[in-house]
C-alpha cells in the first residue's frame, strides 16, 4: 500500500493505459506525472478536465497517444504550446483529442464512480461540441419527455492524484478545491495517491475528502509533489513558474533540454519521499 | 493629474464592471471577466457574489487570482464545493444570475469560439477549448461577453461553435458595447469614449448595425481607475 512513486507507477501504469491525472489548479500530481515520464511509458490515453503545464510535459514528451479533455491552457497565461504542436504540427507524434464541456466531464466522472453506464445532464445543446464524439447523445426523460443530454461514463484504467496526507494504514485526506478528485478516483480501476505526509493519525477537518485505504491501490509521500501547483496548508502556487512555462515551453529544442535537466536527469532516489 | 487618461483593455474591464449589479451571483470565468468582476465588487457591488468553477463560492480575493483554482479564491470563499457540484446544483439549477465569459471569437448571432480557427481537424490555431463555458452560456440568467475587438474577433459565422449566445445580454469591448436586438443580432449600442463607429466598423467582420440610441460610455473615474490599477499589480501574489 505505502510504496515508493517508482513502484507504485511501475506497477498501476502499463503502456497503452487510459490514465487520469487529476487536479484542478489545485493538488496537481506533477511528481507522479514526472515519473511517468521518467520510465517511459508510451501510448496512454490521458484523461484530465483541465490539462495544463503537467499534460504539456507529458504530450510533449511523446507518452501520450490520445488526450481526453475539456480545457487545455495555461491559466492567466495563455496556451500549452506543446499541447498545440502536437495538435497543429503532429510533434512528437500525433494526438488524437476527445473534447468535452467541463460539465460534461464532471458528470462523465460521476457515472464511472456510480457504476453506471451514462450520467444526465442539461448540455452541450446546439454546440458543434457533440459532432466529434461518440460519447454524447440526445436522450428524452422518460418522466416529462424533455430532451436532455447523455455523456457515456468515463473509467481509467488508473487515476492518479496528490492529496495533502495519509495514514499509516493509507487512509487519505484532501481539502481546499478538492475538484473532481473523488469522482476520478472512485471512477477508476486503480487509484494512486501522492501525498505531502504520512502521519499517525488523519485529524478530522471540515470539508475534507477523506478516501478509505481500501478504495486505493498505492500511497506515497512525496513532499512538495504537486509543485507548481500546490497543496492548501503546505504550499502556494507557483504563479511565477506558470508565467515562466511559457517561454521555457515555446521552443522545442529549449523545452527538451529543460525536460531533461528537470525531470529525466533526477533518479528517482534523489527525489524526496521515495523510500517510504 | 488634471484630465485623466486610460488604456483601451482599462476602459474594457470598467465598462464590463458595471454591467454587474450588486445583488447578482456571477460565475467568473478566469482573465478578463475576472478582473471586471473583482473591480465591481470594489466600487459599486460590494455585495456581489464570485463563483469559480473550481467550485469557490462567494469568494472575495484580496489579490486577483492568477487561475481560477488560486487558494486565495478557497481561503475567502463562504463555501468550497466539489467540481460536480458547482456545475450541477449550482450552475445547472438556475442558481446563478450572470455568466461572464471571455472568448477567441465572437459572431453576429453572439455565438462563441474558444475550440479552434480552422477546420477541426487541422486547425491553424488549436485554442483551450470550451471549458465550463458552454453549460454557463445556457444556464445563466443572462451572459456578459468581454473581448477584444477587431475582425478577426469579430466574425460573420464562428468557426466552431463552442457556446451559444442566446443569452448574450451584453458585449463589452475595448472600442464600445453591443447588445442583441429582438432577432437576436449583435447591435453597437455605445460607443469609448474618443471611438468613432467607423472604428468600430472596420472591427467587425460583418456589416455593423448601429442602434438609433448609439450613446457614449461614461469615461472612468478616478476611483475605477485607481481599483483596477491596484488590483492587477496584486496579480497572482499570495496574502
Amino acid at each position: 500500500m505505502i510504496t515508493s512513486l517508482a513502484e507504485a507507477i511501475k506497477a498501476n501504469v502499463k503502456d497503452g493505459d487510459t490514465v487520469a491525472l487529476e487536479g484542478f489548479t489545485h493538488l496537481i500530481p506533477f511528481a507522479a506525472g514526472h515519473e511517468i515520464i521518467r520510465q517511459g511509458r508510451r501510448d496512454l490515453t490521458l484523461v484530465r478536465m483541465t490539462p495544463d503545464v503537467l499534460y504539456d510535459q507529458l504530450i510533449g514528451m511523446g507518452v501520450a497517444r490520445k488526450l481526453i479533455f475539456s480545457w487545455g491552457g495555461n491559466p492567466g497565461v495563455g496556451s500549452l504550446h506543446r499541447f498545440r504542436d502536437a495538435v497543429e504540427h503532429d510533434w512528437p507524434q500525433p494526438l488524437e483529442l476527445e473534447e468535452h464541456s467541463h460539465a460534461g466531464m464532471a458528470n462523465r466522472y460521476v457515472a464511472g464512480a456510480s457504476g453506471l453506464p451514462f450520467a444526465v445532464l442539461r448540455g452541450y445543446s446546439g454546440t458543434d461540441l457533440p459532432a466529434h464524439t461518440k460519447n454524447v447523445a440526445r436522450i428524452a426523460c422518460p418522466f416529462t419527455g424533455e430532451m436532455l443530454t447523455a455523456v457515456a461514463a468515463l473509467q481509467p484504467d488508473v487515476t492518479i492524484i496528490h492529496a495533502q496526507r495519509a495514514d499509516r494504514q493509507g487512509n487519505v485526506q484532501l481539502w481546499g478545491i478538492t475538484g473532481v478528485q473523488r469522482e476520478a478516483v472512485l471512477a477508476a480501476e486503480r487509484a494512486v495517491v501522492t501525498v505531502e505526509e504520512i502521519v499517525d493519525r488523519l485529524e478530522p477537518l471540515p470539508g475534507a475528502v477523506v478516501l478509505p485505504a481500501w478504495v486505493l491501490s498505492a500511497v506515497v509521500e512525496v513532499p512538495g509533489g504537486a509543485h507548481p501547483s500546490y497543496a492548501h496548508g503546505y504550499s502556494t502556487r507557483d504563479n511565477a513558474f506558470y508565467q515562466a512555462w511559457d517561454s521555457i515551453s515555446r521552443d522545442r529544442s529549449q523545452f527538451l533540454s529543460w525536460m531533461q535537466d528537470q525531470v529525466l536527469g533526477v533518479a528517482d532516489s534523489q527525489l524526496e519521499g521515495s523510500s517510504a | 493629474m488634471s484630465s485623466l487618461s486610460w488604456t483601451p483593455n482599462e476602459i474594457m474591464t470598467i465598462a464590463a464592471a458595471r454591467q454587474l449589479a450588486d445583488a447578482d451571483v456571477c460565475f467568473v470565468g478566469i482573465g478578463l471577466p475576472s478582473t471586471a468582476a473583482n473591480v465591481a465588487r470594489r466600487t459599486h457591488a460590494p455585495n456581489l457574489v464570485l463563483i469559480y468553477e473550481s467550485g469557490t463560492i462567494g469568494a472575495k480575493p484580496r489579490t486577483l487570482p492568477l487561475s481560477i483554482g488560486d487558494g486565495e479564491l478557497a481561503t475567502t470563499a463562504d463555501a468550497v464545493v466539489s467540481v460536480p457540484e458547482i456545475f450541477n446544483y449550482w450552475l445547472q439549477a438556475g442558481r446563478v444570475d450572470v455568466g461572464f465569459l471571455g472568448a477567441a471569437e465572437i459572431d453576429r448571432g453572439g455565438d462563441i469560439n474558444t475550440t479552434v480557427i480552422g477546420p477541426y481537424d487541422h486547425p491553424q490555431v488549436r485554442l483551450p477549448g470550451a471549458g465550463g463555458a458552454p453549460e454557463i452560456a445556457a444556464s445563466c440568467g443572462r451572459v456578459i461577453v468581454v473581448i477584444r475587438q477587431s475582425a478577426r474577433t469579430f466574425v460573420d459565422r464562428v468557426a466552431f461553435r463552442t457556446s451559444l449566445g442566446e443569452r448574450v445580454s451584453t458585449v463589452i469591448t475595448d472600442l464600445g458595447e453591443l447588445r442583441p436586438n429582438p432577432a437576436g443580432e449583435l447591435l453597437l449600442t455605445r460607443v469609448h469614449p474618443g471611438v468613432d463607429v467607423a472604428t468600430v466598423r472596420a472591427a467587425t467582420g460583418w456589416g455593423l448595425t448601429v442602434s438609433d440610441a448609439l450613446d457614449e460610455t461614461a469615461p472612468p473615474t478616478t476611483e475605477e481607475l485607481e481599483v483596477l490599477r491596484k488590483l492587477e499589480l496584486t496579480q497572482g501574489q499570495v496574502v
